[in-house]
C-alpha cells in the first residue's frame, strides 16, 4: 500500500515538474531543439535542475543498503556502449523530434489535452513492438 | 541563422524548478523503492498489468493538471497532426526500448548515476532530434 502511494506520488511531482517546466508543450521543446532558427535554451535549466537534484538523491541512496521500503538498490550501471543503445537511441530521438514530446510528458499533459492520447497509443504499440520481436527473435525455433 | 528567443527571468525559474521537482520525484523513487524513474521502463511495466507502474503513469496527469491548475500555467494546444503524433509515438516507445530508455531514464537518471551509456546515448538522441526539426521546420503543424 505504501509502495503504491509512493509511485503514484512520484508520479504526480513528476508530472507537476513536467507542466512547470514546459516539457510537455512541443513548441517549447521544439523550440529547444531548434538551435539553427530561433532558440530557446531553457529547457537547459530543467535538464540541469532535474540531473543535480537527482544526482545529491541518487548519492543519498547510494549510502544506504537497502531502500526505506525495503528494496535492493540497482547495481551501478553498466558502461558498455554497443549498436543497440546507439540505434535506439536514434530512432528515439526522430521520433522525438517529430512531435516535441516524449513519454512521460505525453501521460502528464493527456488530461489537459486529450490530443497527446494520439502519441501514447503509439508509443504503446511501439513498445509492444519491440517485446513481440523480442521474444519472436530470443525463442529457439 | 541563429537567434536566442527573448525568455524573462520567469522562465528560467519555471524551467529550473520545474526540474527540481522531476529531481525529487526520481531520487524519491530511488530512495524509496530502489527503482530508476525511466518513462518508458514504467510504461512497458504497466503494459504487464504492474499496478505500481500503472500509479505512477496516473500521477503524471495528475500533478501536471493540479501545477497548472494552481498556478494558471497555459494549456499546450500546438500539437501535431494526429498521424505524426502516432508515428512519433512508434518510434519513442520502439526506439527507446531498443536504446534502454527515454529522456527520463537517460537524460536525468542516468546522467545522475554518472553512466557513459546515458550520456552517449542522451547526446545521440538530441542530435537526431535537432536534425529532425532542423530539416521538417520548428512548431509542430
Amino acid at each position: 500500500m505504501i509502495r503504491l502511494a509512493l509511485y503514484l506520488l512520484c508520479g504526480a511531482i513528476f508530472g507537476a515538474g513536467l507542466a512547470l517546466s514546459g516539457m510537455v508543450n512541443p513548441a517549447k521543446v521544439t523550440g529547444f531543439l531548434d538551435i539553427g532558427r530561433a532558440w530557446d535554451p531553457s529547457l537547459a535549466a530543467t535538464m540541469g535542475g532535474a540531473v543535480v537534484t537527482t544526482f545529491l538523491l541518487y548519492w543519498a541512496a547510494r549510502r544506504r543498503s537497502r531502500s526505506l521500503l525495503g528494496d535492493e538498490m540497482p547495481k551501478p550501471p553498466s558502461q558498455r556502449v554497443d549498436l543497440a543503445l546507439i540505434g535506439g537511441a536514434i530512432v528515439f530521438g526522430l521520433g522525438w523530434g517529430l512531435a516535441g514530446i516524449c513519454p512521460a510528458p505525453a501521460f502528464a499533459v493527456a488530461v489537459l489535452n486529450p490530443l497527446a492520447l494520439w502519441f501514447v497509443a503509439g508509443l504503446a504499440a511501439g513498445v509492444m513492438g519491440y517485446g513481440l520481436i523480442g521474444r519472436l527473435t530470443s525463442s529457439p525455433d | 541563422m541563429t537567434t536566442i528567443v527573448a525568455l524573462t527571468a520567469v522562465d528560467w525559474e519555471m524551467a529550473a524548478a520545474g526540474g527540481i521537482l522531476i529531481g525529487l520525484a526520481a531520487g524519491g523513487l530511488m530512495l524509496g523503492a530502489g527503482k530508476v524513474a525511466g518513462a518508458s521502463t514504467i510504461v512497458a511495466r504497466a503494459l504487464e498489468g504492474r499496478l505500481e507502474a500503472i500509479l505512477f503513469l496516473v500521477g503524471l496527469p495528475l500533478g501536471a493538471w493540479a501545477v497548472s491548475a494552481a498556478l494558471g500555467l497555459s494549456i499546450p494546444v500546438a500539437f501535431a497532426a494526429p498521424w505524426r503524433l502516432v508515428a512519433a509515438g512508434l518510434l519513442v516507445g520502439f526506439g527507446a526500448r531498443l536504446g534502454n530508455g527515454c529522456t527520463s531514464g537517460h537524460a536525468v537518471c542516468g546522467l545522475a548515476r554518472l553512466s557513459r551509456r546515458s550520456l552517449v546515448a542522451t547526446l545521440t538522441f538530441m542530435a537526431a532530434a535537432m536534425a529532425v526539426v532542423a530539416v521538417m521546420g520548428g512548431a509542430p503543424s
